[in-house]
C-alpha cells in the first residue's frame, strides 16, 4: 500500500457528501452560499462545521432559498472570490433563473449537484433526472463514481472551471443515497498540494464588479435591425467554444492530477476491458462498481461484452465515445433518468447521436434504472448483458426497457 | 461621465466573446420614451418640495419661484401629481 500512496495522503473514512466538503475545504474557497436540501444536507452541515472549526476561511451565507443561492454567488465571483454551492432536486429548480445567466457570464462556478429523482411521483431518492433535466443550460457536468473520486473531481472542477480558455461553471454530480450517505476509504491530500495544483485563482479578470475597473456587466443587447442580435451570436458562438475547449482541459487537468497525487481518473469517458469487445453496455455515475462486477463475471464465461463509462456528460465526448464504439457490434445504454420526449434515457439519446459519427449502423438499446433510490445490482447487468448480447446476434432493437419495474 | 475616478475598463485586452460588458455608456434615458409628462402650474406652486422628494428618477430641478423637471430623465410615471399638494401638476399626453 504504502508504494502506491504518496507519503504525505492522510485515509479516512467518509461518505461522498464529506469528501465533497472536503474538497471545497481543500480548494481555500472564498464564499459559499447555501440552502439545504435531502440528499444534499449533510455536505453543507459538513462545511458549515468546517467554517466554524476555522478549518475554512471563507464566508458562509445562509440564504433564504437556492435563487438567492446562486445570485449572492454571482455577485461574489464578479468581486474575485472562488465559490462553491450543492443543490439537488426542487431546490436546483428553484435555482432555475441564475442558473440559465452563469454559464453565459462565463464565471467559474463549481456546484455539486447530489442528484435526486424530480418530482412527481413525491420521492427525495436519488436518480439523475434533475441534473438531467438542465443538461442543456450550459455548464459542464461531470458524474462520479466513487466517494474519493468526488473528493478528486470536486478539486479539480475549480482548474477547469477557472482555465482561461474555458470559464464556465462546472457541476460535479454525485449519487443521491449511493454517493452521498455511502461512506468508503478516501484518500485526503495534503493542503498544500492541492493549493500549488490550483495556483492562483483569477476568476474575474474578464468580468468584473470593480470600482477601479469600471465596466457595464451583462448590459441589453439591441433587438432585430441593429447590431444587438450579431453581438448576441458573437457571445453565444464564444461560450460553445469555451465548452468545446472544456473536453480539452479536462483531459489534461486529470493527467496533471494523476501526476500530482497518483490516482487517474478516466476524463470523459471510461473504456473498462473494451479490448475485443463484440458488443458494449454504457453507464453513467455510481452505478458503475455493479455493472464492472457483471462484466468481469461475464468476461469468465466467456462473454465478449465491454463496459463504457460517461464521466464528462457536458460537453458530450462525442469523438471519445464514437471511437470507443467503433468496432462493437450492439450498444446497450443504462440510464438513471428519463427523456420523456423519447421514451428512452437521455444518455442513450446522447450515444445514439453519437454513434452518428462511426462507419457504420451500430443497434443500440435502452435501459433505465436506479430511479427513486432503487439499487442497480450485479443481476440487473446480468439482464442488461444478456439483452445486449440478443441485440447484437439479431440486430433488432426493442422498446426501452426498465429495470426496476419487476423488483 | 465627465468626472470618474477610474477609466472604463480597457476591453481589447481580453476576448470579445467571453462574459457581455460593455465600456461605453450610452444610456438609455427614459424621456425617450415616455408618453406622459408632467406640467407644472407656476401660479398654484408653492415651492413645497413634495414633489422633489416622491420623484423616484429625481428629475424635479428647484426654479427661483417655482419646481421644474428635467424632461430628459423623467419617465411620466406621475407620481409628482398624484402627491402634489396644491394639484399643481397636470399630466398631459405626448404628442405621437
Amino acid at each position: 500500500m504504502s508504494a502506491i500512496l504518496k507519503p504525505k495522503s492522510k485515509l479516512i473514512v467518509c461518505d461522498g457528501n464529506e469528501a465533497a466538503a472536503w474538497a471545497v475545504s481543500l480548494a481555500n474557497v472564498d464564499m459559499v452560499a447555501v440552502y439545504p436540501i435531502t440528499p444534499q444536507s449533510s455536505l453543507v452541515e459538513y462545511l458549515a462545521k468546517f467554517i466554524a472549526d476555522g478549518r475554512l476561511g471563507a464566508e458562509l451565507v445562509d440564504v433564504e432559498g437556492e435563487h438567492s443561492v446562486l445570485s449572492v454567488l454571482q455577485g461574489a465571483c464578479l468581486a474575485g472570490a472562488r465559490t462553491y454551492t450543492a443543490s439537488c432536486g426542487p431546490g436546483l429548480a428553484f435555482m432555475f433563473e441564475p442558473y440559465m445567466r452563469t454559464p453565459g457570464l462565463r464565471l467559474p462556478l463549481v456546484m455539486t449537484i447530489v442528484t435526486r429523482d424530480t418530482l412527481t411521483p413525491q420521492s427525495v431518492w436519488g436518480g439523475h433526472q434533475d441534473a438531467m433535466s438542465v443538461r442543456e443550460v450550459g455548464w459542464i457536468h461531470m458524474y462520479c463514481e466513487s466517494v474519493q473520486e468526488v473528493l478528486d473531481t470536486t478539486i479539480m472542477a475549480y482548474k477547469v472551471a477557472e482555465h482561461h480558455d474555458v470559464m464556465l461553471p462546472v457541476n460535479v454530480n454525485h449519487d443521491g443515497n449511493y454517493l452521498s450517505f455511502g461512506a468508503a476509504r478516501c484518500e485526503l491530500p495534503e493542503q498544500s498540494d492541492v493549493s500549488a495544483f490550483l495556483g492562483e485563482k483569477n476568476v474575474n479578470w474578464h468580468v468584473a464588479l470593480d470600482p477601479q475597473r469600471p465596466m457595464a456587466v451583462d448590459p441589453l443587447t439591441g433587438g432585430a435591425g441593429g447590431p444587438g442580435p450579431s453581438t448576441f451570436v458573437r457571445y453565444r458562438k464564444g461560450q460553445c467554444s469555451g465548452t468545446q475547449n472544456a473536453l480539452k482541459v479536462i483531459t489534461e487537468v486529470h493527467e496533471q492530477w494523476g501526476r500530482c497525487f497518483g490516482r487517474y481518473h478516466a476524463p470523459l469517458i471510461e473504456s473498462y476491458r473494451m479490448d475485443g469487445a463484440e458488443y458494449a453496455i454504457m453507464t453513467i455515475g455510481s452505478m458503475t462498481g455493479a455493472a464492472k462486477d457483471a462484466v468481469d463475471e461475464a468476461r469468465e464465461r466467456g462473454d465478449k461484452v465491454g463496459l463504457v463509462k460517461v464521466k464528462t456528460y457536458r460537453p458530450f465526448p462525442v469523438q471519445a465515445l464514437a471511437g470507443a464504439l467503433a468496432d462493437v457490434k450492439a450498444v446497450g445504454v443504462v440510464d438513471r433518468s428519463v427523456s420523456f420526449g423519447w421514451n428512452c434515457g437521455p444518455l442513450f439519446q446522447d450515444t445514439i447521436a453519437a454513434m452518428y459519427y462511426t462507419p457504420r449502423r451500430i443497434p443500440a438499446m435502452s435501459f433505465i434504472g436506479g430511479l427513486a433510490g432503487a439499487d442497480l445490482t450485479v443481476g440487473h447487468f446480468e439482464r442488461v448483458i444478456r439483452r445486449t448480447a440478443e441485440l447484437a446476434r439479431d440486430g433488432q432493437p426493442a422498446e426501452t426497457v426498465w429495470l426496476n419495474e419487476k423488483d | 461621465m465627465k468626472r470618474q475616478a477610474y477609466n472604463m475598463f480597457d476591453a481589447s485586452t481580453i476576448p470579445d466573446d467571453l462574459s457581455p460588458i460593455a465600456t461605453k455608456l450610452t444610456p438609455m434615458l427614459p424621456g425617450d420614451w415616455r408618453s406622459m409628462r408632467p406640467v407644472v402650474d407656476r401660479a398654484k406652486c408653492v415651492k413645497c418640495a413634495v414633489c422633489w422628494l416622491y420623484c423616484p428618477v429625481q428629475c424635479v430641478v428647484e426654479r427661483p419661484a417655482w419646481f421644474d423637471f428635467n424632461l430628459k430623465t423623467c419617465k411620466g410615471c406621475g407620481i409628482c401629481a398624484t402627491e402634489c399638494p396644491q394639484r399643481a401638476i397636470t399630466m398631459y399626453e405626448e404628442a405621437a
